[in-house]
């Protein structure tokens, strides 16, 4: 088997000197109603050409967004990766290496990690970033737990204009912590007053911008709000490339930020992997979950980096540790360090701009459409709009057409019959555009 | 001689590599992008105004920077990785190429379900492998690692507890076990309580059956250990724990040690959860990502969180909603439906070994790490008696009066070109070694390995503790000032001040 280099003749050998007749005695101490008595009721071994085919063939059963005319989004988003990225993401040194625990072999992971917290914090507007989540949806739990754990407050304004998922995976978190989350309805009209349900008690406002259905706002208001009454304001970010164009949370007065930061580097990958990120106040560092890398020197007295402020973890803390997390997306957060750097401040800009660009453009052509209407005022690449029919009817039918419309608001929130969200990035030419505008005609008709 | 100082402070294929913030070329990009001109915008009034502050370069100075950055890393790929409770074994490549397939990597997760039938498909078969080689009937496929999995085997066993109005409030943890247990059933709002080790290097059973009683929810118990022993008393634990009305909750890390040979649903399990990082052979990714996926006894699969796959016919069907069937999911625990692109990876992986090459799998890595303790124990100091299971644990005794410490035996490995063993876990022995070296090892890379391990324990008690101190000596950096590193914490690059 091609994965396994001992020979028969190894495998004598090293039961001779381990002075054992068989592995069979090797495994002496599973009690006997362990032990399997009859084979594995699964396929054996197969060979490389086979699996290639079978997994191929999985593969062809589906129709990519990747592909198509699509203008998904709701939280993950298509862009375009250079070449670069994946190339370097696949070098064994990086893909093929453990959690950095021995800094003296393990300077690669530590300096981009170093560099991607530093990233992560400057375009959050943040002092400090940690060195990766899981996802945006646990950020923004563990954002959550936190601001908990600071203000020692057990109440959490949640908007209803936050992803769905990001808010059942927090309710889920916090459910046995003792902390309560208040949530208005769900926020399609735009006008929930956050400010209005801060109180003496409440330990953070979560908010999410731009929000799931695409609104851009200055939450200075909302942060002065917060901070007012002692409570903490929690910005979600799940669409990362805003932040080229938009005021970062930060400078509007986020005191933590979770955000999702797939879209830069990473694939779609049917949701997962990607990478959660994690921000917040140098005054907060020691209340972060997760690793963060430092830097220091070594005993020659040259710069390096190490894993820092463990004490907060749960291999030192154990029960008191502020997260469960060990492993967190460590090459999800190369893929999006390469890319950012790739970028750069000029890159970036100019993709947040072709994107908004986009957006505006096809905004502007489905308002002119019978049958469809622009909810929002304010947008960067991702809009709602209401259709004259069910939004999943119509999506389907258009799917059939090869054209993936954008997300049925419904799949998220049952009532939302009629919502569609709408994204369009730096991939989405003129002519998807066309298809979408002229599938959309048909099927409104 | 020793090698003389260089003007760059390059030596010879070891580059120095600065910061990418100090490697800034302001207006450099490494993209092409169109002109997007907009004179106009609809952001609400909250456009940026000031930069970012984000280095600018072009592709060739990327490239070579992360490459430099690359090569300051041990992996395994480079060689010998026998970090204990981390199974590093290799990671085939064919299954990085089938991850990347577009019908894969370029699917939306929320694109309609009749467009994703195939994905739907691999995740049902991914499940389906997970089950039958535990032999349990659920399975929770969200989870992104094994942490994840604990906190949604927990929630799973609370729900399961609550609905028959039985809430109970502690979750019995042996003191060996890896930090995320502890920290896990916290997170769930559990108390927990230590039990401690028998000098077998296993739960101590009469310490267990003291402190359950019917406020336990649940035993946590890494099985084999995390001593590398299999749990002898397993069985019994398991009846004590039903008995007393709990579930039995075990850390599926080390399943290595006996994937294809052991169900841990015969052992009386209830809920598991598994790294496809570890057993399963999808890369860590210098710190993931993983994928915890969650096996879980009948009795506790309708409690499993949401989103799961369920087969109508020949369709595949992707239940989101917890309100959808009869099934009482405790809730969700992360965005979309968990980490498919390492499922894609598991999947080809098991698919090429088989129920068969799985055995070997498991039968080889308990091979290699008795011959290590069979190779090693008469210069180290094994605390427990073998045969041990895929990894073996040794103590710091062999070191006493020597004036090493394991941490520097650790760090001397690293100049000889291993990456050094687990140390100081499990916390149950004193300066503990502990060292997995995985079924992809072949016999002769064990007999280097071993043979270095012997002489530095001979260099060890010679008195030579000096070349122990000062290791390494031959790496990108030297021993790094973690105590200066976390009393002033440093976490982000910041322009120099002028
Ligand atoms: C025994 C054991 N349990 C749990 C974990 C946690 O798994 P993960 O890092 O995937 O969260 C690990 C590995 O780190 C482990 O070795």
């Amino acid at each position: 088997m091609r994965y396994l280099p001992l020979s028969a003749d190894d495998r004598g050998q090293m039961l001779a000197a381990i002075g054992v007749d068989s592995v069979d005695d090797l495994y002496r101490d599973v009690p006997a109603g362990g032990r399997l008595t009859s084979p594995i009721e699964l396929p054996g071994h197969t060979g490389e050409i086979e699996v290639e085919r079978a997994l191929t063939s999985m593969a062809a059963r589906n129709t990519p967004a990747g592909g198509a005319p699509s203008f998904l989004g709701g939280g993950i988003y298509r862009h375009f990766v250079p070449a670069a990225v994946d190339h370097l993401i696949q070098r064994g040194e990086f893909l093929t290496a453990y959690t950095p625990y021995q800094p003296e072999v393990s300077q690669g992971t530590l300096q981009y990690l170093f560099e991607f917290q530093t990233q992560v914090a400057l375009l959050t507007g943040c002092d400090v970033a940690n060195a990766s989540m899981y996802d945006g949806a646990t950020a923004c739990a563990e954002a959550v737990i936190m601001a908990g754990r600071i203000t020692k407050r057990k109440k959490a304004v949640v908007s209803g204009a936050l992803h769905p998922h990001y808010a059942a995976v927090t309710a889920t978190s916090t459910e046995f912590l003792g902390l309560e989350l208040v949530t208005p309805n769900p926020d399609l009209t735009g006008e929930e007053d956050l400010s209005a349900m801060i109180g003496g008690d409440t330990a953070c406002v979560v908010v999410q911008n731009p929000d799931f259905f695409g609104r851009v706002r200055d939450l200075t208001a909302l942060a002065d709000a917060c901070h007012a009454q002692g409570a903490l304001l929690v910005v979600v970010v799940t669409e990362i490339v805003a932040l080229g164009l938009i005021k970062s949370p930060g400078e509007m007065g986020a005191d933590i930020v979770a955000g999702e930061g797939q879209s830069l580097g990473n694939a779609l990958n049917f949701g997962g992997p990607t990478v959660g990120l994690m921000a917040t106040r140098q005054k907060f560092v020691r209340q972060l979950p997760g690793r963060l890398v430092g830097q220091t020197t070594d005993v020659d007295g040259q710069r390096g980096f190490v894993l820092t402020l463990s004490t907060r973890e749960q291999h030192i803390r154990r029960d008191k540790a502020t997260s469960n997390i060990c492993t967190n997306s460590g090459l999800c957060a190369l893929a999006f360090t390469i890319h950012l750097t790739m970028l750069g401040e000029v890159g970036l800009r100019k993709m947040a701009a072709l994107n908004h660009a986009g957006a505006m453009r096809l905004a502007e052509r489905l308002a002119g459409m019978a049958g469809v209407e622009v909810l929002n005022e304010s947008f960067f690449n991702e809009f709602t709009v209401r259709l004259s029919k069910p939004a999943s009817g119509v999506v389907d039918a258009l799917a059939e057409k090869g054209v993936f419309a954008g997300v049925p608001v419904s799949r998220l929130l049952p009532d939302a019959e009629q919502l569609l969200l709408v994204a369009v990035t730096e991939l989405n030419s003129d002519d998807d555009m066309d298809r979408l505008v002229n599938e959309l005609e048909e099927a409104l008709r | 001689m020793s090698a003389p100082e260089t003007y760059t402070g390059n030596r010879g294929l070891q580059m120095e590599e600065p910061l990418i913030f100090e490697a800034d070329s302001p207006g450099l990009c490494g993209v092409d992008f169109p002109d997007a001109d907009i004179t106009s915008d609809r952001l609400g009034g909250v456009k940026r105004e000031g930069d970012i502050g984000l280095p600018g370069m072009a592709e060739p100075q990327v490239v070579r920077h992360y490459l430099r950055l690359s090569q300051k890393n041990y992996s395994i790929d480079a060689g010998f990785y026998p970090l204990g409770s981390c199974t590093m074994k290799h990671n085939p490549r064919l299954n990085e190429k089938l991850a990347r397939l577009p019908g894969f990597a370029g699917l939306h997760p929320l694109q309609p379900e009749t467009t994703t039938q195939g994905a739907l498909e691999l995740i049902d078969a991914t499940a389906h492998w997970l089950s039958v080689l535990t032999g349990l009937p659920g399975v929770a496929m969200s989870p992104a690692a094994g942490a994840h999995g604990e906190f949604a085997g927990l929630m799973t066993i609370r729900a399961a507890l609550e609905d028959r109005g039985d809430a109970r409030k502690r979750v019995l943890v042996p003191e060996s076990a890896h930090g995320t247990n502890p920290a896990s059933a916290h997170a769930c709002g559990y108390a927990v309580e230590s039990i401690p080790a028998n000098d077998r290097g296993r739960v101590d059973l009469d310490a267990f059956r003291a402190a359950l009683d019917t406020d336990v929810a649940a035993l946590m118990l890494t099985n084999p250990n995390t001593c590398g022993l299999f749990e002898d008393e397993i069985i019994e634990i398991a009846e004590a724990v039903h008995e007393a009305g709990a579930f039995f909750y075990c850390d599926g890390a080390n399943f290595n040690a006996i994937v294809g040979r052991v169900r841990p649903g015969d052992l009386g399990i209830d809920c598991m959860h598994i790294n496809l990082h570890k057993t399963f052979s999808t890369p860590h990714g210098g710190g993931g990502p993983g994928s915890g996926p969650v096996v879980l006894s009948e009795a506790l699969t309708p409690y499993a969180p949401v989103p799961y796959v369920v087969r109508d016919g020949n369709r595949f069907r992707l239940i989101e909603d917890e309100g959808a069937s009869d099934a009482k999911p405790f809730g969700r625990i992360k965005g979309f439906h968990g980490q498919f692109g390492v499922f894609v990876r598991a999947l080809a992986y098991m698919m090429s070994l088989g129920a068969d090459g799985l055995k070997q799998v498991a039968e080889d890595a308990v091979l290699n790490a008795n011959y290590l303790m069979a190779s090693l124990e008469d210069v180290l100091s094994a605390p427990f008696a073998g045969p041990c299971m895929h990894e073996v644990l040794f103590d710091d005794r062999f070191l006493a009066d020597s004036g090493v410490s394991t941490l520097d035996f650790a760090k001397a490995m690293i100049d000889e070109g291993f990456h050094p063993m687990t140390m100081y876990f499990p916390l149950v022995v004193h300066g503990a070694l502990l060292m997995e070296p995985t079924e992809t090892e072949s016999k002769a890379a064990l007999d280097s390995f071993i043979g270095t391990v012997r002489s530095l324990a001979e260099k060890a008690k010679a008195g030579d503790a000096e070349l122990f101190h000062e290791a390494p000596h031959l790496t990108p950096r030297r021993r790094l000032d973690e105590t200066a590193a976390a009393r002033k914490p440093v976490l982000r690059w910041l322009p120099p001040e002028d």
